[in-house]
């Protein structure tokens, strides 16, 4: 009986003692001493954690290096890829703007037919300045026919295969345009040069040029449809010594970086050879 | 073999003439592939081809140029001409007569292209065209002949083997 009570007594005093603590840890009076008990555990398991991470690290970080390698490999490769189809997409759209632009020319101008050629070369000769594109006789290209770009008139077709033809560019020292000052309504021919200049010949000295003036095809000689449009006038040389006074001519054309060019196929060029007359012997 | 060859060598490389060689100036003169190939393969010893090659690129050349009156094969031939006397002449070295040839072969070629247009009718200004184009090109010429020698000459020892007595 002794013994029962003494039990009874030890568990009721436990249990009175746990029943407390938990009121006292409900009622948040336990608070400093889980401070004082826990935060010294806590950093125990922060540097024992840190430190096993490190070893851990230590561990698979060869294996990590090796996939983030091939990881690296797969990416710089799609970077790769990516920027060759930046690239070529921005060609297709500079060719794009190029075709749109000669289909805009096109249309402001209906009365002419075209044909779109590409540029595919230019003579091997450094003396001539002729390029040679991927149309020909298959498209009813033929000797004679201008050609433009929408910036303006490049030159003429000076031969024709079945499927390429050569043309003689306007800054050729052999070419001949005959023009017309838009101001003055003279008439004038541009010739072109070795080192691709164009200058204007045989205005009469009673012409004022102003820098700037317009230059057009005037329809003479029967080679080139009239008013298209050729360059600018930029600069003047002008003697009274001389008959005539010489004018350097600006074309709007970028003839260095031709791609696409536009053939206006519905002109017969007249030739006027046989009516030239020829001295009497 | 080797006039087979011809063709598609020279094609490829009148190709390139017109495609790249002829959008990289130096000034406003330009390297001239066909001429330097067949002056190198001129001066190869055991080439017996060298006036078919010459002919063959002359007419490519002629045909694709605006030029009047085949001057590229006249000029070609001309060049072949050249190449054949200093090859039999010089002997001992081949790179010293490569640049000679280009040089002169250069001028030649220049020097007809210039009388053909002079007789069409399109008169070209001799100083201003020996200054801008003549002499650029010519050193254009000079700093290919020597890769272009040896490529024709790596050609030529394919195509005939040196023979080797045991």
């Amino acid at each position: 009986m002794n013994l029962l009570s003494r039990r009874f007594l030890r568990a009721a005093t436990l249990a009175l003692v746990v029943i407390g603590l938990v009121g006292l840890a409900l009622g948040g009076y336990l608070g400093p001493l889980y401070r004082y008990t826990i935060n010294p555990l806590v950093g125990v398991q922060s540097w024992l954690s840190s430190r096993y991470m490190a070893f851990y690290d230590f561990l698979t970080v060869p294996r990590d290096v090796a996939s983030l390698r091939e990881r690296n490999v797969e990416l710089e490769s799609e970077v790769s890829r990516l920027q060759a189809q930046v690239v070529e997409l921005q060609q297709q759209i500079s060719e794009l703007q190029v075709l749109s632009a000669l289909v805009e020319f096109a249309r402001t101008r209906p009365e002419n037919r075209y044909i779109a050629a590409a540029v595919i070369g230019r003579d091997p000769s450094p003396f001539l300045h002729y390029i040679i594109i991927d149309h020909g006789s298959d498209s009813g290209l033929k000797h004679g026919m201008p050609v433009v770009t929408q910036q303006g008139l490049v030159g003429r077709i000076d031969a024709v295969t079945s499927g390429a033809a050569r043309v003689q560019l306007i800054t050729d020292p052999g070419s001949a345009v005959n023009v017309r000052l838009q101001t003055s309504q003279r008439e004038s021919i541009l010739q072109g040069s070795i080192t691709g200049d164009l200058s204007l010949e045989m205005i009469p000295q009673d012409i004022t040029l102003q820098q700037g003036e317009v230059i057009l095809t005037s329809g003479l000689g029967g080679s080139y449809p009239a008013n298209l449009f050729v360059g600018q006038v930029v600069g003047v040389r002008r003697r009274e010594s001389d008959l005539f006074q010489t004018a350097s001519v600006q074309s709007v054309v970028d003839f260095s970086s031709l791609k696409v060019v536009l053939v206006i196929t519905n002109f017969k060029p007249v030739d006027i050879a046989p009516l030239v007359p020829t001295p009497i012997p | 073999m080797a006039i087979l060859l011809a063709f598609p060598l020279l094609g490829i490389l009148v190709m390139l003439q017109t495609v790249v060689a002829s959008r990289l100036p130096l000034l406003y003169g330009t390297a001239d592939l066909v001429l330097l190939a067949l002056t190198a393969w001129g001066l190869q010893e055991r080439v017996e081809t060298a006036w078919i090659w010459a002919f063959i690129g002359g007419v490519m050349v002629s045909f694709v140029s605006g030029l009047p009156f085949f001057t590229p094969l006249i000029g070609y031939l001309l060049v072949t001409a050249l190449t054949r006397y200093l090859r039999r002449r010089v002997w001992q070295t081949p790179i010293l007569v490569m640049f000679l040839a280009t040089f002169v072969g250069t001028l030649i070629l220049h020097g007809l292209s210039l009388a053909a247009l002079e007789l069409a009718g399109d008169p070209y200004p001799l100083g201003e065209s020996l200054r801008l184009i003549t002499l650029p090109s010519a050193l254009l010429n000079l700093l290919l002949a020597l890769p272009v020698y040896a490529f024709i000459n790596d050609i030529a020892r394919w195509l005939y083997p040196v023979e080797v007595e045991i």
